[in-house]
C-alpha cells in the first residue's frame, strides 16, 4: 500500500470521460424526437350490417345543430351561412346546454348544474329539449371536397364547447379536464361526473359527392 | 482565530470528478426516450393545428396510417396515398392492414387498438371518409386525427 501512495498518480484520467459523455448526449439530443401521440380522438360508429338497414332515428328538427360544409370550405351552420368559424363553440355551449323542453330527468339535471352553466339555458323552444341522450346532437357533414383542415377545425371547436362544459361542472378548466388520464380513481371518478348524462353526441355523415 | 486560518487553507477547487457521472445520466434519459425514427416517410406531412388535444397513455396500441401527396409525385403521382408501415397501400388494403397490425397486440387488447390518422392539412374529406368506412369495416373504430397545438387568440 505505502508503494502505491509513493507513485505520483495512477489513476485514469478520467477529464475527458466528459467531453465523450457530452458528444453521445448531443447526438442524441439531436436524433431524439419525442414522440407526439396527440390528436382529437374520435369514435367511429360501428359497421353497418348489408343486411339490416341503419336504424331510424327520429329526432326533431330543433334537436340537431346542423354544421355543412361545402367544397369551398365555407360553412352552413343551421341554415346561415357562414366563411369563419368565430363563435361557434360558444353557439354550440348554448345548443347544448338550452334546456328547451326538458323532462322531469333533465330538469333534475339542470338542478345539479353549477350557476354558470344554469346561466347559458336559454330555454328557447326553437333549439335543442335537453343535453342527455337523444336530447342534443350536432351533426357534421362534410363534402368529399372539403379540406381535412377545416373539418378538423370544426371538430375541434365542437370538442371544445363540451370539453368546457365538462371542465365546468367539476370545477377545472376544459384544459385540466382533458388532462386527466382516468388513471387513477380520483381521476376517473372527476370524468365521469363531468360527463355525466352529457354524452358527447357528434355525428358526423358521410360527405356527398355532388357539388365538388 | 484558529478556525479561520482553517478555512483559509481549504481547497478552493470544485470537484469536477462527479460530471461523468451527471452527464452519463443525461445521456441515459435521452438514449431511453429516443425512439429512433425506424421508417421513412413517403408522403407529406405538414399536421393540421387544433386546440382540444388529447394524449393516449398506452403507445402500443397506436398503429399509424400517413396520408398526404406523396414525395416522389414522379413515382407516385400527385393524388394523396395512405402509407402503412413503410409501403404505400390502397383504400382497400387498410382492413388487411388492421388485422395485421392487431395481430401484434395481445388478445386482451386487440379492441381497443387505436388508429392514428396522420393526415396532410391540404388532404380532402374524400379520402379521409373512404379511410373511415375502411376502418369501420375492419372493426378498428378508436380513431385519433393527430394534430399538433395551436396557441389559442382569445
Amino acid at each position: 500500500m505505502a508503494s502505491k501512495r509513493g507513485r505520483m498518480s495512477q489513476e485514469v484520467n478520467a477529464g475527458s470521460m466528459a467531453d465523450i459523455a457530452f458528444l453521445l448526449l448531443i447526438f442524441f439530443l439531436v436524433t431524439t424526437t419525442i414522440a407526439s401521440d396527440k390528436g382529437i380522438l374520435n369514435i367511429l360508429p360501428p359497421k353497418q350490417d348489408p343486411n339490416q338497414p341503419p336504424p331510424e332515428v327520429e329526432l326533431n328538427e330543433r334537436n340537431i345543430f346542423n354544421i355543412l360544409i361545402n367544397a369551398n370550405d365555407d360553412l352552413l351552420i343551421e341554415g346561415e351561412f357562414r366563411n369563419n368559424t368565430d363563435g361557434l363553440s360558444e353557439e354550440i355551449k348554448s345548443f347544448v346546454l338550452n334546456f328547451g323542453n326538458p323532462d322531469e330527468d333533465a330538469v333534475a339535471l339542470f338542478n345539479e348544474l353549477p350557476p354558470s352553466l344554469r346561466g347559458l339555458a336559454e330555454q328557447s323552444p326553437e333549439s335543442s329539449d335537453h343535453p342527455m341522450t337523444g336530447g342534443a346532437v350536432i351533426s357534421i357533414k362534410t363534402n368529399r371536397g372539403t379540406s381535412y383542415e377545416t373539418y378538423l377545425e370544426v371538430l375541434d371547436l365542437v370538442k371544445k364547447a363540451y370539453f368546457e362544459i365538462y371542465g365546468e361542472r367539476v370545477g377545472l378548466t376544459a384544459e385540466q379536464y382533458r388532462a386527466l388520464s382516468g388513471q387513477t380513481a380520483a381521476e376517473k371518478e372527476l370524468i365521469d361526473r363531468g360527463k355525466d348524462r352529457i354524452p358527447m353526441a357528434i355525428s358526423i355523415a358521410e360527405p356527398d359527392k355532388i357539388g365538388s | 482565530m484558529s478556525k479561520f486560518k482553517k478555512k483559509t487553507k481549504a481547497d478552493t477547487n470544485i470537484p469536477t470528478s462527479a460530471l461523468p457521472d451527471i452527464i452519463f445520466m443525461l445521456l441515459f434519459f435521452f438514449m431511453v426516450t429516443t425512439v429512433l425514427r425506424e421508417q421513412e416517410i413517403l408522403v407529406e406531412q405538414k399536421i393540421p393545428q387544433a386546440t382540444q388535444l388529447q394524449k393516449l397513455q398506452k403507445k402500443t396500441l397506436i398503429s399509424y396510417l400517413y396520408i398526404g401527396k406523396p414525395k416522389n409525385t414522379s413515382l407516385y403521382g400527385s393524388e394523396p396515398r395512405i402509407q402503412a408501415n413503410d409501403v404505400l397501400i390502397n383504400t382497400s388494403d387498410i382492413i388487411l392492414w388492421v388485422n395485421q397490425e392487431k395481430d401484434n397486440l395481445s388478445e386482451a387488447e386487440r379492441d381497443q387498438i387505436t388508429i392514428s390518422l396522420k393526415a396532410d392539412r391540404d388532404v380532402k374529406m374524400g379520402p379521409i371518409s373512404d379511410i373511415q368506412f375502411e376502418l369501420r369495416e375492419a372493426d378498428a373504430r378508436k380513431l385519433m386525427y393527430a394534430s399538433v397545438g395551436k396557441v389559442e387568440n382569445n
